[in-house]
């Protein structure tokens, strides 16, 4: 019946007439939703019947103890890792496991790795240049000039990341937080919908720490970027989250807020051990 | 235009203007001083130049895939090889009846082996323009189909090279077999002419070695448009960052195989100019110890910076010339030395060296200078 | 007393053979040798067969020796004294000889003032048959054997009884088969089409040849009959054939094994990339052959001792490629590659400079030379067959040392985590030296085994190299049993393809096969699965 009138909508575009680069549909709300997803490496069940839906312009940290799955699910998400079954949407037009990184990449997901992996050899500002949306095709490339609006964006990210006095530095010369930044950077120079942080915090001062929570907040947002963190540290995840999801042994085990899911005996069990005394020591 | 790039920049200038002050230098040497005379270039000095200066051009080549795209080809030399057989069969042709057997068509060999006609492969190679393009095309032809199935695996680091290596080594093996229609073991030898003019004379020598200088600088220049365009920083961060460089949406396999087979159509313009000046071309270029020689030059001069390359293939080949005449024995001693000398103590080359000592003169530039990590930390993972 | 139970019979039955009868037996004990060698020395061919038959007959002791070497060309007259001599060695000017009457020795003599007793093929093939008679009595198995082979394809009407005395008299069931085939041949040419039945299996050529014949006899049934046998027979020499390709393509295969399982070591689990490896080998090879430099005479012995020399050597040299280059270069593969191809340069040299740059030849011991026999068409040569056992015993000891001992347990430890394994207290540095020196070790033991199997020389390594890094990516990096079976896969694939393709041409396939297997599949045949191994 939904397919009748479907027809009858004129306003309709048949899904197979969509161009795969197409903007992301988030009318129904959820801009990424991942149904009964399982992967197994060598009998190892690292993804098991995990399901999680993503809204539009949400800013969500999933934790989770090491082994959870959590690298996993980012790798399947970004085209990575195959799974063995189930479904990833991104919003609801575009099943992702139809596509490779490239063009997951190019519908706007943009990922940063747990190791802040920049392009040492070159400047901050080549770093940023080469992760701009722009076509990126050979010949194009090939030939592509440097234009005023290029530039202006690049000097707009600069500012969001504070390191623009390091534009042109090799990027091999920041330091750990700051390459952090710019990796975020490089992500949003990709106007991406949905950003997929890995433990942005690992390795930080006190000072980074808030620094950065303060970045990730503003970035999240209606109309702006969805974005998931993926975070060991605790007080980082309080200090920014909305919801939060609790991933055990490659399923959902607590969805909520902070208090919520830090409250939820079975969280306790898995995450923080036995005896919640242990905690403190 | 992206090509006239590097015109502004201080360094390739200088390169140019010194390449070409070596060019006039040696010509008016070999023309205006007497023989007899100490200051006077023979001949044989300039053919034994021009050698080295096409060993340069393979060296350029080289480098653009190592030093920029991180890609370490052990298999160099069979496309330096297949530009030399394109040249070499071209040059055979042009022979005519005047070989021992006297067969218009037919190139000695081919009479020896009682072939009764031409294989279908040869046709068309008595016409230069065919031949010249085939020059290019061959050698960028066998790049393409190997780094479009190896890039498309992702097929990178040790693996690629020591593919690369196979590659030249069965090529080699197939060379030698006189069922092939190459001249076997022998190779393709006894040019008389190219475009008409004496392979003989003084004057064709000397017009050779020009041609492979301006060959030289023409394909510098290319190189360094190619480092210095935006798709030049994407190739550094394929070398340093393959996955990340995936993640910012760069088919990076596409990336590899264009860079390479640009690569490998240079190699075949050095092996071109390199035949017709030393007048033999066979199997032997296409051993793998050849090619992994061409990478002990870049290394030496020091790789991800173009100048470097040509100043270790000169270096590497003109000590091959010393020690090959005094003492042949020490040669393999010293070969053998400077690939652990280098790789141990100067994993930056000559180029390092002179970059260190001239800092801020017009040799920096951040893609290249910042070598301290390690290029291939991308292959180990 | 053999000679009498061997000859007496066997004049009976060559007379028969001959069609003489036995007449001249008065002869025998006047001992007239000059007289009857001199009737062999006769002009014509037709003379001289008489002359034979006349030896033969005469039943004289000498009979045996003097056709023997009638045969192999070595009875021989002087030509001013006309003394019949037996030449010992015909190699240099002075040939040493014994009297052909007394069999004692009579010095040398110049080979000008020799001529040889010529003969021409029918005699030959008389002789032949003649010995073969003769031997069938002999006392030693083998040559009863042997005699009985001789005589398929050459049996008579009149030698078909005495032969079937001999049958039942013989105690060797394959002496006795050979005989009853010899026999059946016969009756197959005289059109007997049971006779078939007799011949069924067997793969000797002369068998084959007589069924061949037999193909195109006048009767249709035999004909047939033939044809069908033939078949047979030929589909069981298509099996051996097949046998015997799978045994060069295996022992190929176990030559490749112990070249690239060293390397499987140091690259696989090390990623060391050791381009030196090869030289390693040619260390290996040069230390068998050194070891026999000092034990002259003793191959065997000599041999034993390279196996744990050979290993130390290699093994040294390993330890002192790592401690002085490849350490410097950790996580740095495509350098270590450079630096450790100039090595490799630099040992060639070396061995070309101290030792010589020419080919030196390794003995086999005995007990290595020679085949080991299946049937009439295969036979395995026994020096593959220790290479193959070899390898294998190589293969399972490495093996037990990953798996079973604390060297093992440390080398996958920092394989997998190497700041984890350091953190728990293992010494990586140790544990690279020894996987180094282990590996290197194995590349020795290689060098010794393919002493056995090529010349050893300064390039032999070089020749090993690309095949041994072939072998390790194709079975897929870090695995040991990737490598025994991409090595012995990798080696019969190249015999099944020798036959019609060429030897070059055989590897110039496997070489592209590999070429386009690894874009197929980048990580071997049996890659690493999960995070681990993509790192």
């Amino acid at each position: 019946m939904s397919f009748l009138s479907s027809l009858a909508d004129r306003d309709h575009v048949f899904d197979f007439l969509v161009p795969a680069t197409s903007p992301v549909d988030v009318r129904h709300g959820p801009i990424l939703y991942l149904e009964d997803v399982s992967v197994s490496f060598d009998g190892f069940k690292a993804i098991d019947d995990l399901n999680l839906t993503i809204d539009d312009g949400e800013l969500r940290c999933i934790i989770g103890p090491n082994g959870a799955g959590k690298t996993t699910m980012m790798d399947i998400i970004t085209g990575k890792t195959r799974p063995d079954s189930g479904s990833v949407w991104f919003g609801s037009r575009h099943n992702l496991l139809t596509m490779n990184e490239p063009e997951i990449a190019s519908l706007g997901i943009g990922r940063k790795f747990q190791k802040p992996t920049v392009f040492e050899a070159l400047s901050v500002f080549e770093n940023l240049e080469l992760a701009m949306a722009a076509d990126k095709r050979i010949l194009p490339t090939l030939t592509a000039r440097m234009t005023g609006e290029v530039r202006d964006r690049i000097e707009e990210v600069l500012e969001t990341i504070g390191l623009e006095a390091l534009r042109n530095g090799p990027a091999g010369i920041l330091s750990h937080g700051q390459k952090q930044w710019l990796e975020i950077g490089m992500l949003l120079m990709q106007r991406p919908r949905l950003l997929l942080i890995d433990e942005p915090v690992a390795g930080m001062t006190e000072q980074e720490m808030e620094r950065t929570a303060e970045l990730l907040t503003g970035l999240a947002g209606k109309g702006k970027q969805s974005v998931v963190v993926v975070e060991h540290d605790m007080g980082f995840v309080r200090s920014i989250a909305g919801t939060v999801t609790v991933l055990h042994q490659g399923s959902v085990l607590a969805e909520g807020s902070m208090d919520q899911v830090a409250s939820d005996p079975r969280v306790i069990e898995v995450y923080l051990g036995a005896d919640p005394d242990e905690e403190a020591a | 235009m992206w090509l006239m790039q590097p015109f502004n920049e201080g360094a390739t200038r200088l390169f140019l203007g010194v390449l070409l002050a070596c060019l006039a230098l040696v010509t008016v040497l070999h023309l205006a001083v007497p023989a007899g005379h100490p200051l006077h270039v023979s001949a044989y000095t300039v053919t034994l130049l021009g050698k080295y200066l096409s060993y340069a051009l393979l060296a350029v080549a080289v480098d653009l895939v190592w030093g920029y795209l991180g890609i370490l080809s052990l298999g160099h030399g069979a496309f330096f090889a297949l530009g030399g057989y394109a040249m070499g069969m071209y040059l055979m042709r042009q022979i005519g009846d005047r070989g021992t057997y006297g067969d218009p068509i037919l190139p000695d060999f081919m009479v020896f082996l009682n072939w009764d006609s031409l294989p279908w492969y040869w046709l068309g190679f008595d016409m230069p323009w065919f031949a010249f393009l085939m020059v290019m095309l061959v050698p960028g032809a066998l790049a393409l189909v190997f780094g479009f199935l190896a890039f498309r695996s992702r097929v990178t680091g040790v693996y690629l090279s020591i593919i690369t290596q196979a590659m030249t080594f069965a090529l080699m093996l197939a060379f030698f077999r006189n069922e092939m229609g190459f001249g076997g073991n022998n190779g393709l030898t006894d040019f008389r002419e190219l475009l008409g003019f004496d392979l003989r004379t003084d004057a064709t020598r000397l017009g050779l070695f020009i041609a492979t200088g301006v060959a030289l600088a023409l394909g510098y220049v290319l190189c360094r448009a190619i480092v210095a365009s935006k798709l030049g920083r994407v190739s550094v961060a394929c070398r340093d960052a393959e996955a990340r460089t995936r993640f910012l949406g760069y088919r990076v396999e596409r990336f590899q195989l264009f860079v390479f087979v640009v690569s490998a159509m240079l190699a075949g313009v050095a092996g071109a100019l390199y035949v017709p000046q030393v007048g033999i071309i066979n199997p032997s270029e296409f051993s793998p110890i050849f090619s992994i020689e061409i990478v002990l030059w870049v290394a030496l001069g020091g790789r991800g910076t173009l100048y470097g390359a040509v100043i270790g293939a000169l270096l590497v080949n003109y000590a091959k010339t010393v020690f090959t005449g005094v003492m042949p024995d020490a040669w393999l001693f010293a070969l053998g030395g400077m690939f652990v000398l280098v790789t141990v103590f100067l994993p930056r080359g000559v180029a390092g060296l002179l970059a260190y000592r001239f800092k801020g003169q017009g040799f920096k530039r951040g893609s290249n200078e910042t070598l301290s990590h390690d290029i291939s930390k991308e292959a180990s993972a | 007393m053999w000679m009498i139970r061997a000859v007496l019979p066997g004049v009976w039955l060559l007379c028969l053979l001959l069609g003489l009868a036995p007449t001249a037996q008065a002869q025998q004990q006047t001992g007239q040798g000059q007289a009857l060698l001199e009737s062999l020395d006769a002009p014509s061919y037709d003379a001289k067969a008489e002359a034979i038959e006349a030896i033969i007959v005469s039943g004289d002791e000498r009979s045996r020796r003097w056709l023997d070497e009638l045969l192999g060309g070595k009875l021989q007259r002087h030509k001013d004294t006309g003394r019949f001599v037996i030449v010992l060695e015909n190699r240099s000017r002075n040939w040493p000889v014994i009297d052909a009457l007394t069999f004692e020795d009579a010095g040398e003599m110049s080979r000008r003032d020799l001529d040889r007793i010529g003969i021409n093929n029918a005699l030959r093939g008389q002789l032949q048959s003649a010995l073969a008679v003769l031997d069938l009595y002999t006392d030693d198995v083998d040559d009863r054997r042997d005699a009985a082979r001789e005589l398929l394809g050459s049996v008579d009407a009149p030698m078909v009884e005495p032969l079937r005395e001999v049958i039942a008299s013989e105690d060797d069931a394959e002496v006795r088969r050979l005989l009853e085939q010899a026999l059946a041949i016969h009756r197959l040419e005289q059109g007997e089409i049971e006779a078939i039945a007799d011949l069924e299996g067997s793969l000797n050529s002369r068998v084959r040849s007589a069924l061949n014949s037999a193909t195109r006899s006048d009767d249709p049934l035999v004909a047939d009959a033939a044809s069908a046998a033939l078949a047979d027979i030929e589909q069981r020499l298509r099996i051996n054939s097949g046998l015997e390709t799978l045994y060069f393509g295996l022992s190929l295969g176990s030559v490749l094994v112990l070249a690239a399982i060293g390397l499987a070591i140091t690259f696989g689990v090390m990623g060391v990339i050791n381009m030196a490896h090869g030289e390693l080998i040619m260390l290996g090879a040069y230390t068998t052959w050194a070891m026999q430099q000092l034990l002259p005479g003793q191959p065997g012995l000599a041999l034993v001792l390279s196996i744990p020399a050979g290993f130390l050597v290699a093994a040294l040299a390993g330890v002192a490629i790592e401690r002085s280059v490849i350490q410097f270069l950790k996580g740095r593969p495509l350098e270590t590659l450079l630096a450790t191809f100039g090595v490799s340069l630099i040992l060639q040299q070396l061995v070309r400079t101290v030792i010589s740059p020419q080919n030196r030849t390794v003995v086999s011991p005995e007990w290595m030379s020679g085949s080991l026999m299946i049937n009439e068409g295969l036979s395995l040569t026994l020096n593959r067959l220790f290479v193959l056992g070899f390898a294998l015993v190589v293969f399972a000891c490495l093996m037990l040392v990953m798996r079973r001992t604390r060297l093992g347990l440390e080398v996958r430890a920092v394989t997998q985590n190497r700041a984890m394994a350091r953190s728990m207290g293992i010494r990586a540095t140790r544990v690279d030296i020894m996987t180094f020196a282990l590996g290197s070790g194995v590349a020795g033991l290689a060098g010794v085994a393919l002493s056995q199997l090529t010349n050893v020389g300064p390039n032999l390594g070089q020749n090993y190299i690309i095949d041994s890094f072939m072998v390790v990516v194709f079975g897929g990096v870090g695995n040991l049993w990737g490598t025994l079976v991409a090595g012995l896969s990798l080696g019969v694939i190249n015999q099944v393809l020798e036959p019609w393709a060429g030897a070059v041409l055989a590897k110039i396939i496997v070489l592209v096969f590999i070429i386009l297997f690894i874009q197929k599949r980048p990580r071997g045949l049996f890659p690493q699965k999960g995070r681990a191994a993509e790192g």
